[in-house]
Parts: C-alpha cells; sequence; structure tokens
C-alpha cells in the first residue's frame, strides 16, 4: 500500500499517500479542527438561534434555513469530493483518495438526509405540506439515492481494492449523470406543475441572517473535513488490523 | 475486429434466441405489471388512459431491470468473460455488443408488445405511433446504462438486486422524457413539448452509447483481475 511508483506527477502529491505520514499529520490536525468546528458552529448557532430577527414572513420557523441550506450545500459538497477522489484514486491510483471517497460517502448521505428532513420540517409549516415534487427536492432525493447505491456497493463486494475500483467507476458515472438528471427534473417539474412556483430564496437575505448562515457553513464544511479525517483515520487502522489478522492466520497456518 | 464482434453479437442471439427465458420472460413480466394497475387501481378507464403512458414507462424499467443480470453474469460464470478480456476486441466494444444484443432480446419485444399492453389500459389509439417512436428511441439506453450496472456487480452474490438499485436513478431522464413525449401525444397537442422530449430522449440514448460502454468496460476491468 505504501508503494510508491514513479509514475507520479509530482513528488509531493505521492509524499502524502504514504499512510504513515497521513496518520501523523492528521494526528495533528485532528485536535485544532474539532476546536474551530465547535467554536464556529457555537457561535453560528447562537447567532441562528438567539441574536438574529425572526424572519417578517415566515416567524421563527427561518430558523431551520440555518441547517437546512449548509445540509443541502454539504450534500453536493460530499459528492464533489467523492468524485474527484474517485477520479484520482483511478488514474494515479493514489492509496489514500480510495479512503477518502469511501470515507465520505456515508457524511454526505447523512447530510443529504438531514436536508431532506430539515426541508421537510420546514415545508409543512410554509407550503402546508410534508413533501412536495419539487424539482429541488426530488433531485436532492435521487442524490442521496446515488449515495445508498455508492455505499451499497462498496458494502457488497467483499476484495477491497476491487470494490474500491468499482466503487470509483459508480462514482464517476453518477457524476457524469447527475446534471442529466437534475436537468430532466426541472424540465418534468415544469411540464407537470407549471402553477406552483416556491422559491426558497424568495427576497434578498439580510445581513443579520446572512451572518449565522455563513458561521454556519463554514462550520459545517469543518465539521464534514474533520469527521472525513477521523474515518480514513479508522478505516487505515481498520486495514491494519485487517492486515495483522492475516498475517496471524497465515503464520499460524504454517506453524 | 467487426468479425468479432459480429460473432459476439450473434453468439447472445443465437443462445439467447435457443436458452429462452431470457427476453420471453421480460415481455411476460411486462404483461403481468400493466394487468396488475388495473386490479390495484380500480376499472375507471379515463384513469387509465390518464396513467397508461406512466404505467407502462414504468413497467418497461422494472422489466428491463430484471434481465440486466444476464448481460455478463452467465459469461462471468463460464469463463468466456475472461476469454473475451483477452481477446482482440476491446471490452469496450464487447460491451457494446453485449448491450446491443441484450436490446435486440429484450428492448426490442418489449417495445413490440407495449400497444398491445396501452389497449389494456384504454391508452387512445392515436398516441400509440408516438409511444411506440418514444420507446423505440429510449430503451437502448436501458441496455446500455443497464450495461454499466451489471458490469459492475458482475460476480456479486445477489448482484442482480444491487445493479437495479443502482442503475435505477440513471434511468430517471429516459423515464420522465419517455413519458413526456408519449403524454403529450396522448394529450392531443401537435406541440413543441413532444417533439422537445423526443429529442431529449434521443440525446440521452446518443449519450448513453458512449458512457455505458466505456462505464461497462471499466467496471469489467476493476472485477475481472
Amino acid at each position: 500500500m505504501t508503494r510508491m511508483t514513479s509514475l507520479s506527477a509530482t513528488q509531493r502529491f505521492h509524499a502524502y499517500a504514504n499512510p504513515t505520514r497521513f496518520m501523523a499529520l492528521s494526528g495533528v490536525l485532528l485536535a485544532p479542527l474539532w476546536a474551530v468546528t465547535l467554536l464556529l458552529i457555537g457561535a453560528g448557532l447562537w447567532f441562528a438561534l438567539v441574536a438574529s430577527p425572526p424572519d417578517y414572513q415566515q416567524g421563527d420557523t427561518v430558523r431551520i434555513m440555518y441547517v437546512h441550506v449548509p445540509s443541502a450545500w454539504l450534500a453536493m459538497f460530499g459528492y464533489s469530493i467523492m468524485a474527484v477522489a474517485s477520479a484520482v484514486a483511478l488514474i494515479f491510483r493514489h492509496p489514500l483518495a480510495d479512503l477518502c471517497a469511501k470515507s465520505a460517502a456515508p457524511i454526505g448521505a447523512s447530510f443529504t438526509f438531514l436536508a431532506l428532513v430539515t426541508g421537510s420540517l420546514w415545508g409543512q409549516p410554509m407550503w402546508g405540506t410534508w413533501w412536495e415534487w419539487d424539482a429541488r427536492l426530488t433531485s436532492v432525493l435521487i442524490l442521496f439515492f446515488l449515495y445508498l447505491g455508492y455505499i451499497a456497493l462498496w458494502a457488497t463486494i467483499e476484495e477491497p481494492t476491487r470494490a474500491a475500483r468499482a466503487a470509483a467507476v459508480l462514482a464517476l458515472v453518477g457524476a457524469v449523470n447527475i446534471p442529466i438528471i437534475r436537468y430532466s427534473v426541472v424540465w418534468w417539474n415544469t411540464l407537470h406543475q407549471p402553477a406552483s412556483v416556491f422559491r426558497m430564496d424568495g427576497p434578498t437575505i439580510a445581513p443579520s441572517m446572512l451572518l449565522p448562515l455563513m458561521l454556519m457553513a463554514l462550520g459545517f464544511t469543518l465539521f464534514f473535513v474533520t469527521l472525513l479525517l477521523v474515518r480514513m483515520r479508522a478505516e487505515i487502522l481498520r486495514r491494519r488490523v485487517r492486515a495483522l489478522r492475516l498475517a496471524q492466520a497465515a503464520s499460524g497456518a504454517e506453524g | 475486429m467487426r468479425r468479432a464482434f459480429l460473432a459476439l453479437l450473434l453468439r447472445d442471439l443465437r443462445l439467447a434466441a435457443r436458452l429462452g427465458g431470457g427476453g420471453g420472460m421480460a415481455v411476460f413480466f411486462f404483461l403481468v405489471v400493466v394487468a396488475i394497475v388495473p386490479l390495484g387501481i380500480g376499472p375507471d378507464k379515463a384513469l387509465l388512459s390518464l396513467i397508461a403512458p406512466g404505467m407502462l414507462w414504468v413497467a418497461l424499467l422494472l422489466a428491463a431491470l430484471l434481465t440486466l443480470d444476464r448481460l455478463f453474469q452467465a459469461d462471468f460464470e463460464d469463463g468466456s468473460l475472461d476469454l473475451l478480456s483477452m481477446g482482440a476486441l476491446p471490452l469496450e466494444l464487447v460491451a457494446v455488443a453485449k448491450a446491443l444484443g441484450h436490446w435486440l432480446t429484450t428492448g426490442l419485444p418489449l417495445v413490440v408488445v407495449a400497444p398491445v399492453l396501452g389497449l389494456l389500459l384504454n391508452l387512445p389509439v392515436a398516441s400509440f405511433p408516438a409511444l411506440l417512436l418514444a420507446m423505440l428511441a429510449g430503451t437502448p439506453a436501458l441496455s446500455f446504462l443497464g450495461a454499466i450496472g451489471a458490469a459492475l456487480t458482475v460476480g456479486v452474490r445477489r448482484g442482480g438486486l444491487l445493479a437495479s438499485l443502482l442503475v435505477l436513478p440513471f434511468y430517471i431522464p429516459v423515464l420522465i422524457f419517455g413519458v413526456g413525449a408519449a403524454e403529450a401525444a396522448s394529450a392531443g397537442f401537435e406541440g413543441d413539448a413532444g417533439v422537445q422530449s423526443l429529442l431529449f430522449l434521443g440525446a440521452v440514448t446518443l449519450g448513453s452509447f458512449v458512457l455505458g460502454p466505456v462505464g461497462a468496460a471499466a467496471a469489467l476491468r476493476a472485477n475481472l483481475r
């Protein structure tokens, strides 16, 4: 796994491909990352729940936005990370890229789920319905399915290297398809219900709301990155344990 | 290379014709699903003709999904896929031949019986040409995109169900534009919407001709090592 090929684009790129070096670096980074994440989300929550005014139309329900919008953003951010990492894994055989894609998937899926749930909770008082087959909701739901399919593929194929390559192909095919699916859903939506035009953004957002939103968005993003590092570290350790067990089993069989 | 391609395609067609069970079963499944719909929602003719295009497309998607595991699974099990991967034909072209064979043996029969099932759902006869045209334009995409899912799950136990889950999101554009074309025709307006969705459907199919074989070949390489 730590093999360094001479095909590398740059030396630096492959220097961090070494899992041991990654473990050392990420181990140093984790504590400050957690601190900044908690600080940002804490401040964001305070501004969002206490210090910002209720919306003049939506009242206090507007506060759902401070969780909903960053989640929806990270839902897409997560898939982009997965797609880029998969491409790097397929092209450069970067050993950490596989781990990164695999670790990003459940986090991205969780944020997608969170976006769907908060959207539904927000929709009930605003639109009077838990679920609207709106173009945006529908495409986020489909994104959630893509995440689940990706996770299911990883879980089904037993051999890790095979699973990694198959999952990378799936992530890239999904990345090519997402714009097409998104476009077709928008087209379908306008064809079927041209009357009901819901707009989430509405009037331009007030600065008192923009501040908590930005804080929360930044905090959520850092939360994502921190969790990603934690999951990647866990995955590396899991593979080391697996390798040790296999070695143990092999030596046991000889002796 | 062309001879190898034709030989592979003919082999698949011959296998499908002699073994049976593939395309015929899909057609039978299509028939049963469409026959179950009125039992579920009631025999109201107006309602049936309203939902007929959508129901026909959904049933067609499901029938096509069911046959996906036949694309590569048998060849993987008896080792001929390994042989094919070492042959003169690049894996991309192998995937093209396989997907084409799949379309000829399942997609095409499904399209042929669709009008009969349309009668069962009280679909206006006037909208049959548009429905058929849309299905002819759309079903190849089902085979070519489906090849990716089949290749990803080749050699996986219970791969058929997983392949369906992976592929279904990719089928959504085909479903939307296919139903769009058929509905525009059945609503009777000779307008832009029908032609537009037909053109989009064609675009999706043409795109799948590229994406499908390339993706399927990459997935096969990952699984065959």
